[in-house]
């Protein structure tokens, strides 16, 4: 199949509605999930997160069936919009728990965490406690900690959503070139076509629970024979 | 996004609560029902039965009318004057009778209402001949107002200060008179939670013990419950204390039946100082009304009170302190206190636990739902099964066995461990909630779980509201002589069973300065709780 991310047959009811996926998404690449709100972002993300589990079909990462594994044993990182960091430990504790759950922390992990801090522009903030950090801060070290964890896969739920439009430019940036040193397969679920011409080189385009289209970015941004999709990229 | 064995935990935990609620409260239960059940069928309905019933709901019906009544003047007024001077006291001052043992309240009720009490003395200068009297229905309402009109008007206050400012600014701008504000805009939203606020306070009262113990008790003046023990205490009849209790069950059954039609109360939306503006009730006849209405709102709530504080001062405070009956009682107190506070936030987390679990599954299996609803009930399982008809089954189950004074205490922290359990459950549940929103994605994509999780991410973020928790139920147990009532005896003495025994003894200033102890030590534990709940509410 596919060394990146594949959703085969993937099919899953949650209360009345309805959603069905089949695709194979590229390693190594960043393609962003896009579609109205209530389409189906957030869930098909969480179905490869592992926050769902689907009713029937199967989902494999890197080759490997996950299909029922718990979200800790994918090999996957995750940042969310909101609520990334646990508010009453400090910056280094929440970076270290992405390396061991019991925080059980080596010299060479020290060093690690300082050094992902480092890269992502909060150098010497490990004792900082996330309330004293800006949004854009806090989103940062939700990065630094995708960064220690090494993870093949970085999933992440409108991550920008709740930054000013100055700051979403130079955190795109910043995504873009930790994805260029890591050559991770990122997933971005985003509302913003801008967004998705900036960062992604694949797109796909979710309504009602199916996936519409999926498409290099290029090609996704002028698409206009599909209604719903014409509408989400005139904003 | 449970592990599979954090969802066998939760499930595990559930279950035993489960059972161990339905055990204990159970096994009462049939206690009664299997006792002669022939002879209690013919005592169930009798003029005797028939006149205390009537009387319970009599009494709890007028002393929820006048708490309503009585309530609304003075949550309006409170509600248009959001710059009354001390407004933030007067709103903590209604806070207090909550917090404070019945037992204590009936004594300040007493020192001012009392034959001998400030008020008789008042209209005794006034020529009038001592017309109030403490003692009987007028008493028992008197009390029952005391403690429920300041619930009745904190929330009503609450369910008004919901209301948009805007409301204030059109209605205002519309040149509306008090008259129209109060048909158009207070009334409305009053309305809204009074059906809630009356069914609250009615079962509080139709299931009331120590003030009617206290206040009541004659012939006349009896609910059930104070019937239930009285026939087992004291005349020893436990078919009668059957059929009382059956009615009890069945009284409280039809309650909660009713009251759950209506919408639940709740405060959360009282805020003690915002900058609500209201640009009415500017005229004079207003003002005075308004600051009339609380006044004597005040006076009604700080003067049993104060007399409290003062009667408790006359007492030899320090060799009460010294004394080793009071040392003995306090122990004890403090013992069954805190084994029930700590049973009540454990089985709190195990039935939180279970139905976290049961959330979890995507579909669960009509079992799996069944079980989460149960959970939820078996929390306030209390209201239906009071603490007297639990005492009383458990005393006739455990006779047979030796003295019951050996399980007393274990039966006593259980008891009252139940009885905290819907309260500790409305602290816990929401808090736990709350808390698994923010961090419960994070923590299962990092793996973090069991003990690691409990200690790092839980704990420090759970503490303030286990410690508020655990400290209304230490409060609550501390102050409760409904459980200890049937059980109470020289081996085992509560601090509020020696107050009961001291005014018994007619050793009132014994039970003044005791009172004054025990008020502070209760007050002083719901203080630790509030304040941690306003803290958390900040961040």
């Amino acid at each position: 199949m596919t060394d990146g991310i594949a959703l085969d047959k993937v099919e899953l009811k949650l209360g009345a509605r309805e959603f069905r996926f089949d695709c194979a998404l590229p390693a190594g690449a960043v393609t962003a999930i896009t579609g109205p709100s209530g389409s189906g972002k957030s869930t098909f993300l969480n179905l490869v997160a592992g926050f769902e589990t689907p009713d029937r079909g199967r989902i494999l990462i890197a080759g490997g069936d996950v299909t029922e594994k718990h979200p800790s044993e994918r090999p996957v990182s995750l940042v969310f919009q909101d609520n990334n960091l646990f508010a009453h430990l400090d910056l280094a504790a929440n970076i270290g728990l992405g390396i061991s759950p019991s925080l059980r922390l080596s010299g060479n992990d020290r060093a690690a965490i300082s050094q992902a801090l480092e890269r992502v522009g909060l150098g010497g903030f490990e004792k900082r406690t996330p309330g004293t950090l800006s949004g854009g801060e806090r989103q940062r070290a939700a990065f630094a900690r995708a960064l220690v964890r090494k993870k093949t896969v970085l999933l992440m739920d409108e991550p920008f959503a709740a930054l000013d439009p100055g700051l979403r430019l130079s955190m795109a940036n910043l995504l873009i070139d930790l994805h260029r040193e890591t050559g991770n397969t990122v997933l971005i679920v985003t509302h913003d076509p801008d967004e998705v011409g900036r960062l992604a080189d694949h797109a796909i385009f979710i309504d009602h629970g199916q996936i519409l289209l999926q498409a290099r970015a290029e090609e996704f941004l002028v698409r206009r024979d599909i209604p719903a999709l014409a509408e989400f990229l005139s904003g | 996004m449970l592990t599979r064995a954090e969802r066998r935990r939760g499930i595990g935990w559930g279950l035993l609560s489960l059972v161990g609620i339905a055990f204990f409260v159970g096994i009462a239960v049939a206690a009664l029902l299997s006792w002669d059940a022939g002879n209690t069928q013919s005592l169930l309905f009798t003029a005797y039965t028939w006149r205390i019933l009537r009387f319970t709901l009599l009494q709890a019906v007028l002393s929820t009318l006048l708490s309503v009544v009585f309530a609304l003047p003075v949550a309006l007024a409170l509600a248009r004057r959001p710059s009354f001077p001390g407004r933030v006291w007067v709103i903590r001052l209604m806070a207090l009778p909550m917090g404070l043992p019945v037992l204590i309240g009936a004594l300040g009720l007493i020192g001012i209402w009392g034959r001998h009490g400030a008020m008789n003395s008042l209209l005794l200068k006034l020529g009038l001949e001592q017309p109030i009297s403490i003692y009987g229905l007028s008493g028992i309402l008197l009390a029952h107002v005391f403690f429920n009109l300041p619930l009745a008007a904190r929330l009503l206050l609450a369910a008004l200060e919901r209301l948009p400012a805007e409301y204030w600014l059109l209605s205002s701008s519309l040149g509306m008179k008090p008259f129209s504000v109060f048909r158009f805009i207070e009334w409305p939203a009053a309305r809204r939670v009074i059906p809630g606020i009356t069914g609250l306070i009615f079962m509080l009262c139709a299931t009331s013990f120590t003030l009617v113990l206290v206040l009541g008790g004659g012939p006349a003046a009896t609910t059930l419950e104070v019937a239930i023990y009285q026939s087992l205490r004291f005349d020893f009849d436990p078919p009668r204390a059957i059929a009382l209790s059956l009615l009890q069950i069945g009284m409280t059954a039809l309650i909660l039946v009713a009251i759950s039609l209506f919408p639940a109360p709740d405060d959360s939306g009282i805020t003690t100082g915002r900058a609500t503006r209201r640009f009415d009730g500017r005229t004079v006849p207003a003002r005075l009304w308004d600051t009339l209405a609380i006044l004597l709102a005040i006076a009604f709530l700080i003067l049993p009170l104060a007399s409290i504080v003062a009667a408790g001062a006359r007492a030899n405070l320090w060799s009460l302190l010294s004394s080793a009956a009071f040392l003995r009682a306090a122990w004890t107190s403090f013992t069954i206190a805190l084994s029930a506070g700590l049973l009540a936030v454990l089985t709190s987390l195990a039935i939180i636990a279970g139905r976290e679990a049961i959330a979890d599954m995507k579909r669960p299996a009509g079992t799996a739902r069944a079980f989460s609803v149960s959970l939820g009930g078996m929390s306030s399982l209390v209201l239906l099964v009071p603490p007297v008809v639990l005492g009383t089954g458990w005393f006739l189950m455990l006779r047979p066995f030796g003295d019951v004074a050996r399980f007393a205490p274990a039966l006593v922290a259980i008891i009252n461990m139940l009885m905290a359990l819907p309260f500790v459950m409305r602290v816990l549940a929401p808090a736990v909630e709350t808390h698994r929103e923010r961090t419960g994605r994070l923590s299962a994509s990092l793996g973090l779980s069991g003990f690691s999780r409990v200690w790092r991410i839980d704990l420090p973020v759970l503490a303030r509201p286990l410690l508020t928790a655990l400290s209304f139920a230490m409060a609550l147990s501390l102050g409760d002589l409904g459980a200890v009532a049937l059980f109470g005896s020289s081996e085992l003495t509560t601090l509020p069973w020696l107050v009961y025994s001291r005014l018994s003894s007619y050793r009132t200033n014994d039970a003044d300065g005791l009172a004054l102890i025990l008020g502070i030590i209760c007050l002083a534990l719901t203080m630790i709780g509030t304040a941690g709940r306003r803290e958390t509410s900040h961040d």
